[in-house]
């Protein structure tokens, strides 16, 4: 079984973010970058987890620059076996899922996180699906091989559902797919000599993408209210917020 | 050109999303002089009813390759319904199917799409739409060129508004192709408001002490009719189930009214919680960060103070 991983770079979940060049650019100063939480606890851990039950391989592939490769290689130490690099900074979400579909063919399972915590479009995993023209399960919070069929569930609008689909698909990965893993010393040792292969970008179009950023309007400062005194705070939630 | 929207019901009705789209279609229609339609994807008991938030047309279509939700199926319908009704901008709900949906347009339409937008598009000279980033930290606003756009609209970032009659749906003839997924169980939630949706939310964190304790919790949502949330810590503990968890890597939400109790207001937590519109925060740390992001803060215990707001809320809704 051969499956495919795509990880994004993101910042830190605890990253204040801020922007320069008038809301134009992403302010990177005293940002730690991390693999999107997603795309590691969930996409690759399941992956690996896969591979060590019915054996295969696992590669995982990133559109990005130098700078990623940090990211790569803690996904190679928690156990995918060869990355991919497609050397462009993305852009775009339809960048992103074009560079990714000229290396994603003859692969049983693609897998993406549910979305980045950057710009939490979701998009990339559908955008792919269709490119490649295989089928597409969002939101998987389960995921199991059934003989030549995936079993997968998955979140939908009020509730849950299973579904039985063979292969090759894409899926996206949310919370209950798998357990967080954190690489151990042998898997950081191996990691720095598994393949990690450079491409260049066949030069997507971008589509779609930002011109500018703000920052939401700030609070115009927290109202008190006594401890003993709720029925204050409910009648202020009734004449001034209007919310009851 | 027209704007189209593309509305799944859920258990056989449209619900508030669905009319939030129409009311979304329509402010975009009218900034550009033309007009919001609409196709309906299975049974809707009340589909006419979009036409009173806007739409003019509403179409129709049922068939049985549409009862298990695959994309490629829905998409290529959708693109279809697009071209054959002359639809440049097609708009679906931000929601985990209409996710799935969203990419796939984009590609089968050659359309420049945006996920999540969060408010009406200023279609102006250049077509602008606005959208929550980095999990609420930031707000980016992207300018589509593009004649073809496909959006996804975020649960509650409008309310709908009555701009319209009530219409008679008519059946629209498309091809439906065969599902390549197959349905082998589904499981509804029912009795509350599922979270992206909640217009109310009371959600609480570690200061709870423990599972057990969650009665005066859910005790408070049902007197508010909200539906109930926690902080990441509780969910990763068991305390409560992974879909209660909002926040940046659980749940982002944007109801109208957000109690915390017993949360500190960790910057990830409020991530996904900063787009509410009333924030209630309940510490008994006055030094607890999430007061900064609060419009009405309560330093107290909270095992004294939820029960009191509870009382006033009841007492409240029975005068």
């Amino acid at each position: 079984m051969k499956i495919l991983v795509c990880i994004s770079k993101t910042p830190d979940t605890t990253s204040k973010i801020s922007f320069v060049n008038n809301g134009k650019e992403f302010n990177s100063e005293g940002i730690q970058y991390i693999m999107n939480p997603y795309d590691e606890w969930y996409a690759l851990v399941r992956a690996v987890e896969l591979k060590e039950k019915n054996g295969g391989s696992v590669t995982v592939i990133n559109v990005g620059d130098v700078s990623s490769e940090i990211v790569i290689r803690k996904a190679l130490a928690i156990g995918a076996d060869d990355a991919i690099r497609v050397d462009v900074s993305p852009e775009s979400s339809l960048q992103v899922a074009k560079e990714i579909a000229a290396h994603a063919s003859g692969y049983d399972l693609v897998l993406t996180g549910k979305e980045t915590i950057d710009y939490n479009g979701a998009e990339v995993g559908a955008m792919l699906a269709e490119l490649l023209d295989l089928p597409y399960v969002s939101f998987a919070f389960k995921l199991e091989k059934e003989g030549d069929n995936w079993l997968v569930s998955r979140e939908v609008e009020g509730g849950t559902e299973t579904l039985k689909v063979g292969g090759p698909i894409v899926l996206s990965a949310a919370k209950g797919m798998a357990e967080q893993r954190i690489p151990n010393m042998q898997g950081i040792m191996m990691a720095k000599k598994k393949p990690l292969n450079v491409v260049a970008s066949i030069g997507a179009e971008k589509g779609s993408v930002v011109a500018s950023h703000e920052m939401p309007p700030a609070k115009s400062g927290v109202k008190m209210i006594a401890p003993d005194d709720m029925d204050t705070l409910v009648k202020l939630l009734h004449e001034e917020a209007k919310v009851i | 050109m027209s704007v189209l929207i593309a509305v799944e019901p859920v258990n056989g009705t449209i619900n508030k999303g669905g009319f939030e789209l129409a009311t979304f279609a329509r402010l975009t229609a009218d900034q550009l002089g033309t007009e919001a339609n609409a196709l309906v994807l299975g049974n809707a008991s009340n589909a006419g009813e979009l036409g009173k938030y806007g739409i003019h047309t509403v179409h129709t279509l049922q068939h049985p390759n549409l009862e298990v939700f695959d994309s490629q199926v829905y998409s290529k319908v959708i693109a279809q319904a697009a071209k054959q009704l002359g639809a440049n901008i097609v708009v679906v709900r931000h929601t985990a199917n209409g996710k799935s949906i969203l990419g796939r347009l984009a590609i089968l339409m050659s359309a420049d799409a945006v996920s999540g937008v969060n408010a009406a598009p200023q279609a102006g000279s250049v077509f602008t739409v606005s959208k929550s980033v980095y999990s609420g930290k930031a707000i980016a606003h992207y300018q589509l060129s593009s004649n073809t756009k496909v959006l996804s609209l975020m649960g509650n970032a409008l309310q709908p508004q009555f701009l319209g009659q009530e219409v008679n749906p008519q059946a629209i003839s498309l091809e439906v192709g065969n599902p390549k997924l197959q349905l082998v169980s589904r499981e509804t939630e029912t009795g509350h408001v599922p979270l992206p949706e909640a217009e109310k939310v009371v959600s609480a964190g570690r200061g709870m002490k423990g599972p057990e304790n969650w009665g005066i919790v859910e005790e408070l949502a049902a007197a508010l009719g909200a539906t109930t949330a926690c902080s990441r810590p509780v969910a990763d503990t068991g305390w409560r189930p992974h879909h209660e968890h909002v926040g940046q890597t659980g749940v982002a939400i944007r109801p109208n009214l957000y109690i915390a109790i017993g949360i500190s207001g960790a910057i990830q937590h409020l991530a996904g919680v900063n787009n509410s519109k009333t924030i209630v925060v309940i510490n008994k740390d006055p030094e607890a960060p999430f007061f900064k992001a609060a419009d009405y803060g309560v330093v107290g215990d909270l095992f004294e103070v939820v029960p009191r707001l509870t009382e006033a809320v009841k007492k409240f809704k029975n005068a």
